[in-house]
């Protein structure tokens, strides 16, 4: 966002077709280097197939682009040099120790001063002293920074993190997220696909993409502006009764449960207001009226694409 | 409540089913594995061969050598096919596989028949494979005796009645003793490696997908053909260490002898293990799961036990399943290590399976390379 013009991704009309399926619907997007870029989408909605056609793994059936300057269609092999990728799913050697997995990929970038570069690794990592242990036996939120560092060690200008963050403990996250913005403030690109809010929102641009359409694009901030949806936030005994006699009505789009409260939501402001108005003579509760916050907002995109593409009813409930 | 129950039996039961079904490769395996038995050892196999590769080598000429070589062809167990000038190009014959068997009749045969001298008729069989020519040999007895009482009329009547008229004299050439184990053993290192190069191979490469180590490997800029030669060459050693505990123990404890030139042996090993591990590199691009690459190779490598000339004698199988044994690998390294070590065969005696190994490992190689893809789709 700083420096307009250097845009480290650049793709348009990216398409890919499984069988008979689309997976991915003409992707475009632009990333400026040094930014933290988020994809956002339900399962299945091409995250995946999107970072993989960006780094080379897979060969876009339809659209053009560049990565770092390269062309993705047929330089895959100069952006592979430059792109740190890591993939959703555990996959380095669990049968290796911590510095045999860190060497041999360091090795397979060709970088120089090999043993140095690993050896720092493991200092930052914090793993020195655990270096011979088998990578199999780390825990999940280990086996995530280790990843994160054998995606890092031949120092790559551009990171794809496929849901870095799955199955990791709160505590291990941050410490992720943590490490994710120093490397961003030293220049490094990052382009995160992530299921958790609370990491979205420290995107500095997010991508919203459902069944392989990218249906927003837009700095977290503005996102609940521009989905235009407003909510109502109840708190108070006997949630369930309240929440299955406003489905269905008028102006309520959306009754998701977030922690001990309920928020009911729509866009239309006048009808949600109207159909809430009932209930709220209910002294047992307490109701707010508040801008809706990013998680909602996703709850409510999600249920609308699955609406435009599957026709599935919508969820009344949070994920 | 303890009980069994029908309804928990039954799902069980049917979930196998259902996964039974979706794991095509499993369920391909369960019915090609005995329709191809079956197929092998209904028409394929047959354990008593006729129609073996003969040469004369004819120092005479004459009415009895005509009977005695008309009734040989007759009985369906001798196919000639020419002549042969000596018995040192005879023997050159049988150290290549061209024939097996040569006929030598003497000088002067026909006339030392006439005045009762019983001269010796030497026949030189291939008893490299004794399952191949013990049939024929031990129909030789028989044979004779009808040749010489059903053609021989007029004045030579007399010579098919009362003692023989000549000397039948076999040689066993390079298993003299018809030792099973002679036969066998060096046939097995050809088993032995399809078998535990193509398995080994095919999983260590299939590990790699099924672990998802794969996608952190091509996400590097590796190009595939280091991925193929680093992976590959580890298990050519292993290939190496096999052969040499297998001829350490063929030599000591079997006794089989190692008669011909190690080079051409060499030779002919590096090739195998390249062809078995190429064999091993292209299940792995085929198979999605270890269980289904293991599956694969031993469908590979019941062709190698049964349609090379292993177990059962090569020339005794129909034209076509000749055919198909010519595709398999293990078909020719088991007659280059057959002939190197009983037969003492140079590199100039197994040109032609070196030939054929080649094409083959030309063809596995090529598609294999051709399957193996950079990216995941």
């Amino acid at each position: 966002m700083s420096e307009g013009q250097a845009n480290v991704i650049e793709v348009e009309g990216l398409t890919k077709i499984f069988g008979d399926k689309v997976v991915v619907d003409r992707f475009a997007m632009r990333v400026s280097r040094g930014a933290i870029y988020g994809f956002l989408g339900p399962n299945g909605s091409g995250k995946t197939t999107t970072i993989r056609m960006l780094c080379g793994l897979l060969t876009p059936d339809g659209g053009k682009g560049h990565c770092l300057g390269f062309d993705i269609l047929t330089q895959a092999r100069q952006i592979k040099e430059r792109v740190g990728y890591m993939t959703q799913r555990f996959s380095l050697y669990e049968d290796l120790s911590i510095r045999e997995n860190l060497e041999f990929i360091g090795r397979m970038y060709r970088v120089d001063r090999l043993k140095a570069r690993v050896d720092k690794s493991l200092e930052d990592l914090g793993l020195a002293d655990r270096a011979k242990q088998l990578a199999g036996q780390l825990s999940g939120g280990w086996k995530q920074r280790l990843a994160l560092a054998a995606a890092m060690l031949h120092e790559p200008s551009l990171l794809l993190l496929d849901e870095p963050t799955a199955g990791v403990d709160p505590k291990a996250r941050r410490d992720f997220w943590d490490e994710i913005r120093r490397l961003s403030r030293a220049g490094v690109t990052v382009l995160v696909s992530t299921h958790y809010m609370d990491e979205a929102i420290q995107c500095d641009n997010i991508a919203y993409i459902a069944y392989g359409r990218k249906l927003i694009d837009a700095p977290a901030a503005d996102i609940p502006g521009i989905v235009g949806l407003l909510t109502w936030r109840v708190e108070g005994p006997d949630l369930a009764t309240l929440g299955d006699a406003l489905t269905g009505r008028p102006g309520v789009e959306q009754i998701a449960r977030f922690g001990a409260a309920l928020h009911v939501s729509g866009t239309d402001g006048a009808a949600l207001d109207q159909a809430v108005a009932p209930h709220r003579e209910d002294a047992r509760r307490t109701w707010h009226r508040q801008p809706a916050g990013l998680e909602e907002v996703f709850i409510h995109l999600m249920a609308a694409s699955q609406d435009n593409f599957a026709g599935v009813e919508p969820s009344h409930e949070a994920a | 409540m303890g009980g069994f129950s029908l309804g928990r039996f039954m799902a069980v039961l049917m979930k196998e089913f259902i996964q039974m079904r979706r794991d095509r490769v499993t369920f391909a395996m369960m019915i090609g594995i005995p329709v191809i038995q079956l197929v092998l050892f209904g028409f394929a196999i047959n354990s008593d061969p006729r129609h073996l590769p003969t040469l004369i080598a004819a120092g005479d000429s004459g009415p009895v050598s005509r009977a005695v070589i008309s009734a040989m062809a007759q009985s369906s167990y001798f196919d000639f096919q020419g002549t042969v000038v000596s018995l040192a190009e005879g023997e050159d014959a049988l150290r290549t596989g061209r024939a097996s068997f040569i006929v030598v009749i003497p000088p002067g045969f026909e006339r030392d028949v006439v005045r009762g001298a019983t001269p010796d008729l030497l026949i030189a069989a291939d008893a490299s494979d004794p399952s191949a020519t013990g049939g024929p040999v031990s129909a030789m007895t028989g044979i004779i005796e009808t040749a010489l009482r059903e053609t021989l009329t007029g004045p030579l009547a007399g010579l098919g009645q009362g003692p023989p008229a000549f000397n039948v004299v076999v040689h066993r050439q390079y298993n003299p003793e018809a030792v099973t184990a002679i036969n066998i053993v060096p046939g097995l290192l050809a088993i032995i490696m399809s078998m535990t190069m193509v398995v080994i191979t095919a999983i260590a490469i299939v590990r790699e997908s099924e672990r998802g180590t794969i996608e952190t490997l091509i996400s590097t800029p590796v190009r595939p053909i280091e991925v193929m030669l680093g992976k590959i060459l580890p298990y050519v050693l292993v290939g190496y260490v096999q052969t040499i505990v297998f001829l350490v123990a063929a030599k000591l404890i079997f006794g089989v002898p190692f008669e011909g030139s190690m080079g051409a042996f060499i030779l002919g090993l590096n090739l195998f293990i390249v062809v078995n591990l190429a064999l091993g590199f292209l299940i792995s691009t085929v198979a999605r799961s270890q269980m289904q690459a293991m599956q694969m190779s031993i469908f590979t490598i019941l062709p190698s036990i049964l349609l090379s000339g292993f177990m059962f004698p090569f020339a005794g199988m129909p034209g076509w399943a000749q055919a198909l044994g010519t595709v398999v690998p293990a078909t020719h390294f088991l007659r280059i290590v057959r002939k190197v070590m009983l037969k003492g065969a140079e590199l100039s005696h197994i040109t032609g399976e070196i030939g054929s190994l080649l094409v083959v490992m030309a063809v596995i190689v090529t598609v294999a390379m051709l399957r193996y893809r950079q990216t995941l789709d």
